[in-house]
């Protein structure tokens, strides 16, 4: 057979040669083709300036769409918050938009909506940010309407009325959702619901009943200083031209003296816990398993990534393989770290059909414990290209770009960093990959929440002696339902 | 494709005078558009494959975008969800491809993938290094030439498992998730192409063959069936020539057989109300409305957006940000083929009805029917929509990237660049024709009104008797 094939190739080369302009090379379907060299990414510069006030404005010239693209992010969220106000983060930045410089919230929305730009702000854990987007065209004009609503915010009592309605609402509605449920569990017994990343950062009923106008003027003014932020641009806009813009529109933004913040420790789980959340007549259960991770500064960040990348983090790893396509049990499976300043957690996921809640939840110990055992060469090799070949796609939109040059910023990495990334992703070892899997992936501490109909599931979890089942409900959760008065 | 070339004709001629009273009669306080472009490179294989190609060097990334022009609207009844689950068993492996292996090359080489169905057409994607595009055009000319030499039993079985728990994670678990599947159920008649969901029953999805893979293969994923985009860091010759290596020995299939195209009439108005495990009421309006690219589609799009885009919006700025009786409240013209759907949804805020909503939506909606839309409204949608073109020209390649652009004008349209034709026919209209076809469309007595109450709550409901969602 292999000397008959070599020479139908011998012809077919031959006929190649002999009128490459008529016919088309034959396929060889033998083996997948060999790839060409790697081409490398070809990045613009990082331009780091600073305006008078001191607010570093990091530029990504990008010229191939007409738009602009600025991503201003200010280092307090609800991490800053006191016990007593959780939500104000959120709030503060939800109300930047709400009225600025004397206009009002449908003024600022009538004419940000004329320019079709958008402009938007939101407060997360460690920071709030700031966006805006439009078409280069349009960016002088939008640009003014950024800097009233950054420098100049109003916070109308009526309009934090109506928003407090609507987040009390969207915390009625958790309740329906079982994702939401299991995400909000998975944190609260793992770092406790008196550390920050142990709660939701909407808040509660009660915390977002006790913001007032003079608490988010407070955050606002403590926080919001060019001395505690970071400006990112990228787009169709050179540095020279943005700067001096800035420099008009924002350079009286003051400085400030920033409170120290203090941040609790965070303690690993301690033995294996099952919390079944009950969630009657749900089709599928909700599956997390997972325990105290890494903070993103880590050393072993490059061996994580591809240790996570074999056990769950692409469509071919471990997790997703053994649930979805060896055994059907769900739509899909997979694990990840969220890395963040200190260490954020790891979770395993599926949503899985409910009469084999049991089955995944045993096959999900099994896909844990044995990612501690040496890898193959070829899962090493595999994750790695996937990861160190696909990075370029990072830098296709303006948003992605402003969102890696906002991790540089956020965790001073250096300037080099993206060039270097696929080299410290490709020399990471098999070695490497077990000694982080034995250190993170340690199974004898694991926390297991599921929420699905209980009356189905519960002795099928219990046969697999997986750990002890501690029962909670959806109010024990989230809390009471909001009363909306 | 004629029905698609007709409607392109009709448009384009429109679309022409438009602009050209509109600058004689509004120079002054019109903004004029900016030409948006995609330039492509086309050609057909003997085999009638189409393709298209793109050139973008902002990254070392190509996309290699695939569209079938087939959908769940082809599918036989007793086998919906067929074209889906059929989509699914395209990743499992050809005959040069071992199960398994179409994702394992892929990931070593740093690609991403991924496929999707709707009522029209299916569609696939590679993302990867430019240096990988042989080894995309070898997997998606291997499935496209010979997908069923290791079809199995056991493939299918497995495809199954997965899809119905892909119907469990985004209908069944998921509150208010099988709204749209109730509402085709009643806008289309039970012949209608849309009447049936792109997922499939349970029922249907069991049932369905290995036989039925090869039946469906054979009669849709022919190269005359199908449109192949390349866009990214390619050279176009020697991608020609690339394209040429791997699909010019794929023999041409037979003609499609032709869809059922008439066109569905609803000329009642149907209430129902279902119960879900939620804690608000939510109202969903639906009318029939004008098929994507056909006269009164950008209309009913342009609608939607003064009904419910912003804070300004009609309904947005009544029910939530005035009267606060809704917690949100969104309008779209979900555009299709053959016919498209107009509607509109609104969550009521707890203490609320949704007959209030619905009282609100119908003064609005009688508004515009009457009224046309301000000039300053029509501009702001018009700069909100001149954006949302910008912002499609930044990515090449996953699901609504430039290849799958260029796919989907192609399908729709016959010409892969129509993203300025595409923009002109917003800026051709004035407030007159929003009412008009508000008028035309959004009629009382030809409508779906869905009420999703909490169990037991049938006082919330806008009307209709409960039903059950039992089989859809």
């Amino acid at each position: 057979m292999k000397t008959y094939q070599s020479s139908l190739k011998l012809l077919a080369v031959l006929v190649v040669g002999l009128s490459v302009t008529l016919f088309s090379q034959m396929p060889d379907r033998s083996k997948p083709p060999e790839l060409g060299p790697t081409p490398s990414l070809k990045m613009n510069a990082v331009q780091k300036l600073y305006l008078a006030n001191g607010l570093p404005v990091i530029v990504y010239e990008k010229h191939d769409v007409p738009i602009v693209q600025m991503y201003l992010v200010i280092n307090a969220g609800s991490v800053n918050e006191s016990e007593n106000k959780l939500g104000l983060a959120g709030m503060t930045a939800s109300m930047m938009d709400e009225g600025a410089a004397g206009k009002s919230s449908l003024e600022l929305s009538d004419a940000i909506d004329f320019l079709g730009a958008s402009i938007s702000a939101s407060g997360g854990l460690h920071s709030s940010s700031v966006s805006l987007r439009c078409a280069v065209s349009k960016f002088d004009e939008s640009l003014k309407l950024f800097s009233d609503i950054l420098l100049r915010p109003d916070f109308p009592q009526n309009e934090l009325n109506r928003l407090r309605t609507t987040y009390l609402t969207s915390l009625m509605q958790g309740y329906d959702q079982p994702r939401v449920i299991a995400a909000a569990a998975f944190s609260k017994y793992l770092y406790g619901s008196n550390h920050p990343y142990g709660r939701t950062s909407v808040g509660t009923e009660k915390t977002l009943w006790s913001l007032s106008v003079n608490d988010l003027k407070n955050f606002y003014s403590t926080y919001y200083k060019p001395n505690n932020a970071y400006l990112i641009v990228v787009g169709d806009v050179t540095a020279n031209e943005i700067l001096a813009k800035l420099e008009t529109a924002i350079g009286g933004w003051k400085q400030g003296t920033l409170p120290a913040a203090p941040f609790p420790k965070i303690k690993q789980i301690n033995g294996r816990k099952i919390f079944l959340i009950d969630k009657p007549e749900a089709a599928q259960s909700i599956i997390r398993i997972g325990r105290v991770g890494a903070e993103r500064m880590t050393e072993d960040y490059f061996p994580l990534q591809v240790m996570n990348t074999i056990l769950g983090g692409s469509f071919t790893s471990r997790l997703n393989n053994n649930l979805r396509e060896e055994h059907g049990y769900s739509y899909g499976a997979g694990s990840g770290f969220s890395f963040r300043p200190y260490a954020g957690p790891f979770i395993a996921s599926a949503d899985v059909q409910t009469n084999v809640t049991d089955k995944a939840l045993i096959e999900f110990m099994k896909k844990l414990n044995e990612i501690s055992q040496p890898v193959s060469d070829e899962e090493l090799i595999r994750a790695k290209n996937y990861l160190a070949l696909s990075y370029p796609d990072n830098f296709s939109n303006a948003a992605s770009i402003a969102g890696q040059l906002a991790d540089m910023m956020q965790y001073h990495l250096p300037e080099n960093y993206f060039t270097q990334y696929i080299d410290k992703i490709m020399s990471v070892t098999k070695e490497d990959v077990q000694r982080v899997a034995k250190k993170y992936i340690d199974t004898n501490n694991l926390e297991i929440i599921v929420v699905g109909d209980k009356a189905k599931i519960e002795e099928g979890i219990k046969k697999t002696k997986i750990a002890k089942i501690q029962n909670e409900s959806v109010i024990d959760v989230l809390g009471p339902m909001p009363n909306l008065r | 494709m004629n029905f698609a070339i007709y409607t392109n004709y009709f448009t384009d001629s429109r679309t022409m005078i438009r602009i050209f009273l509109t600058l004689f009669l509004f120079v002054s306080c019109l903004e004029a558009q900016t030409k948006i472009s995609v330039p492509y490179t086309r050609f057909t294989l003997k085999n009638g494959l189409n393709v298209i190609l793109h050139v973008d060097r902002t990254t070392p990334m190509v996309s290699v975008n695939t569209w079938y022009h087939v959908g769940s609207g082809y599918e036989k009844p007793g086998r919906t969800g067929f074209a889906h689950l059929f989509e699914h068993l395209m990743f499992e492996g050809s005959k040069d491809v071992p199960e398994g292996m179409f994702d394992q090359w892929l990931e070593a080489a740093g690609g991403n993938n991924n496929g999707s169905t709707n009522t029209d057409r299916t569609n696939y994607f590679e993302d990867l290094p430019s240096n990988a595009l042989d080894l995309a055009l070898f997997l998606d000319s291997d499935r496209m030439g010979y997908l069923l030499t290791n079809m199995s039993e056991a493939t299918v079985n497995g495809q199954r498992d997965v899809v119905k728990n892909e119907r469990r994670q985004s209908y069944e678990n998921r509150p208010y998730g099988m709204a749209f599947l109730m509402l085709d159920d009643n806008l289309f008649p039970p012949n209608h192409p849309y009447h049936w969901p792109t997922i499939g029953s349970m029922a249907d999805l069991s049932a369905a063959s290995v036989e039925d893979v090869k039946e469906f293969f054979r009669t849709y994923y022919a190269p005359n069936n199908a449109s192949l985009c390349i866009a990214g860091d390619i050279d176009i010759e020697k991608t020609k020539q690339m394209v040429e290596k791997w699909f010019n020995e794929i023999p041409a299939g037979k003609p499609v057989p032709p869809q059922d195209r008439t066109i569905p009439v609803l000329n009642e108005e149907k209430r129902l109300t279902i119960e879900d495990n939620v804690q608000l009421p939510r109202l969903y309006m639906a009318w029939i409305s004008p098929a994507s690219f056909t006269a009164g589609d950008a209309e009913m799009d342009m609608l939607s957006n003064i009904l419910a885009g912003g804070k300004n919006s009609r309904l947005y700025k009544r029910l939530v940000y005035d009267l606060q009786i809704a917690q949100d409240v969104s309008a779209f013209q979900n555009s299709q083929k053959l016919i498209s759907s107009f509607i509109v949804v609104a969550t009521a805020r707890s203490g609320h009805t949704l007959q209030e909503l619905e009282k609100i939506i119908q003064e609005e909606i009688d508004k515009i029917k009457n009224e046309p839309p301000s000039e300053r409204e029509m501009q702001r949608t018009k700069n909100q929509f001149e954006m949302s073109f910008y912002d499609r020209l930044e990515n090449i390649g996953s699901f609504g990237g430039k290849a799958d652009q260029l796919n989907n004008y192609f399908y729709y349209t016959g010409n892969p660049d129509y993203f300025n034709e595409d923009l002109s026919r917003y800026f051709a209209l004035d407030g007159t024709d929003i009412s008009a076809m508000a008028q035309t469309y959004l009629k009382d007595n030809g409508r779906v009104v869905l009420s999703i109450v909490p169990k037991n709550k049938m006082e919330l409901s806008a009307g209709g008797p409960l039903t059950s969602t039992e089989g859809k």
